[in-house]
């Protein structure tokens, strides 16, 4: 059961192999047992997971039973959820009881779906390894001596550990993709406003974007089936019809452009990956693609900007976290600058503080000319690489991160070295674009993903090429050793 | 770019955040060395471009005016740490 994918169990479901309570209490029993060698969950719903089941099984009796019912998934601890904590991972919301449900909780409840729980990330979204969580580090279980990647990798971790079927995460910079390559499994970053933002804790309003992390294409194609469509409470929601994600999965892919950018294939990859990227790619052309090589020139420019976008956006998000309306309150305020002050030190830790001075900084009085407009330039150039590229390409493909997982606390000491792991995935949120990792092989043992660019609004495509790719292959098949 | 233990305690300031004094020596370096990372963008000559603040291009939606939503106020400050006939309570602020 545990091996199943989403569409597996929807047939197990129709068929009557096993009712949504079974499945449900199933999932719950083994999160129990093997979770203390993840942590991949904050929180674990058990009475409403149990009370969800029922009402599946309940509407499937009754014949009205949709393709998501009665499927049970994990939301990273970020989406809201009505009644349950939403941590975001931090202290600063350790004793947060969500009062409303973010649309994409509300949309998987609406289409019957089961929530397992809530999943381990980084604080409030910032970083690549979830070590900056306040409950401790996500593992990884291809070796639970290393990071499941981040920020999403509690929900990476979950699904690769087949504590959960899929999960949802968020991606700023690479949160759901790098999480996605480095625990072996599947994971899209939609276009920029098809998913809607509302209910989501904010870390980089311009950036944000959910999706789903699944162990196949098909899952994705099915999540997002579910996930996307335009939201009014979500002011850059993009009005956009929503297409059947799951149609077009199996158009062959004779023909198909794509284009390899000379920056993606430099020094300071890991060799393993750069051999499997290679592989990858072969695969691609003994199904009929045609391979071109591109340039995306300004992809060195994509982590500077970065580094002023995002923790701009950051310092003026998180400033409603001030002790007065929700969230964690210091002990005694002398008065309300204290409170302010001291509920901010207390409640965030050193990364998130970290990159809302570096946000207050380039958005003080002086330097707005120099850091934040400069970064805005900057990501239109690196938007106008793309749109180069993808006059010519139909997709651009890559490696999703230059380093397989590496070890708990091997890069905590220097912020700078972390960021660069996100080198190929960030430009993608800079331009706005839609991306995908597919796990792909492996480098000494450990999970390397294929990352797949596509244009806007063109995520149907993504999972064509991913789809196709793991009927070809069986790396997205894999379990890692020692999984009970 | 170097900042110093005076710029950082401004900045932490300006961002209402309560740092402690032994932290102060490790946000002065690695502050310093993010803003060597970002200040590689000063090498590249972009007057000619317009920022871009949005990956679409998108302009605010407006709606129109009209009231859309219940009053939830009660609901929303169960979660607030310190209430009072439905004002949030914080330390004295005008004596």
């Amino acid at each position: 059961m545990f091996e199943k994918t989403l569409a597996e169990l929807a047939q197990g479901l129709n068929s009557g192999e096993f009712s949504s309570v079974e499945l449900t209490q199933a999932y719950l029993q083994r999160i129990k047992e093997q979770d203390s060698h993840y942590n991949s969950y904050i929180s674990v719903t058990e009475e409403q997971a149990v009370a969800q089941a029922e009402a599946a099984d309940a509407r499937r009796a009754k014949g009205e039973a949709g393709p998501f019912t009665g499927l049970p998934i994990a939301h990273k601890d970020l989406f809201c959820t009505e009644g349950v904590r939403t941590s975001c991972g931090s202290k600063m919301l350790d004793n947060f009881i969500s009062p409303y449900n973010a649309t994409v909780v509300e949309k998987f409840n609406q289409a019957g779906a089961v929530t397992l729980g809530k999943t381990n990330m980084d604080e409030f979204a910032m970083g690549s390894s979830n070590e900056s969580s306040f409950y401790g580090p996500s593992r990884n279980p291809w070796d639970t001596d290393r990071v499941p990647g981040g920020s999403s990798g509690g929900s990476a971790a979950a699904v690769a550990a087949r504590l959960a079927p899929a999960a949802t995460g968020t991606d700023t910079g690479g949160s759901i993709r790098q999480p996605a390559a480095l625990t072996g499994i599947t994971g899209i970053k939609p276009t920029y406003g098809r998913v809607s933002r509302f209910g989501m804790v904010a870390f980089a309003s311009s950036l944000d974007q959910g999706g789903p992390m699944t162990r196949t294409a098909e899952d994705a194609a099915m999540m997002l089936n579910v996930m996307t469509g335009f939201d009014p409470k979500d002011s850059t929601s993009l009005d956009q019809a929503v297409p059947d994600f799951t149609a077009d999965l199996n158009q062959p892919l004779k023909g198909l452009k794509i284009g390899l950018p000379k920056e993606y294939f430099g020094e300071g990859i890991d060799a393993g990956i750069a051999e499997q990227i290679q592989a990858a790619i072969k695969e691609y052309e003994a199904m009929g693609a045609e391979i071109k090589d591109i340039s995306l020139p300004n992809t060195h420019l994509a982590i500077p900007a970065y580094y002023i976008v995002a923790p701009a956006e950051a310092s003026s998000n998180l400033s409603r976290f001030d002790g007065v309306r929700y969230g964690y309150r210091c002990e005694n305020p002398v008065d309300l600058e204290d409170l302010y002050k001291r509920s901010r030190g207390e409640g965030f830790g050193p990364e998130v503080q970290r990159r809302i001075m570096v946000g207050t900084y380039a958005l003080s009085e002086g330097f707005y000319d120099a850091y934040y407009k400069k970064a805005l330039q900057i990501r239109r150039l690196i938007k106008q690489d793309f749109a180069n590229a993808l006059a010519e390409v139909d997709v651009i493909m890559g490696p999703t991160t230059p380093h397989p997982s590496w070890k708990l606390g091997e890069k905590s000491a220097d912020p700078v070295a972390m960021y660069m792991e996100d080198i190929f995935t960030i430009s993608l949120n800079l331009a706005g674009l839609p991306g995908m990792s597919v796990p792909c092989g492996f480098s000494n043992g450990l999970p390397v993903g294929l990352q797949i660019i596509g244009n806007y609004l063109a995520e149907s495509r993504l999972l064509n090429v991913a789809h196709m790719f793991q009927q070809a292959t069986d790396w997205h098949t894999k379990a890692p050793e020692g999984l009970a | 770019m170097a900042l110093d233990r005076s710029d950082v305690e401004k900045i932490a300031h300006l961002a209402r955040l309560q740092i402690s004094e032994q932290d102060i020596p490790e946000y002065t370096t690695t502050l310093s060395s993010i803003l060597d990372l970002v200040n590689q963008m000063q090498a590249v000559d972009t007057a000619d471009v317009a920022p871009m603040s949005h990956p679409l291009d998108a302009v605010q939606r407006l709606r129109t005016d009209e009231v859309s939503e219940p009053n939830k106020r009660d609901h929303l400050q169960t979660v607030a740490p310190a209430v009072e006939n439905g004002l949030f309570q914080v330390p004295k602020v005008i004596e």
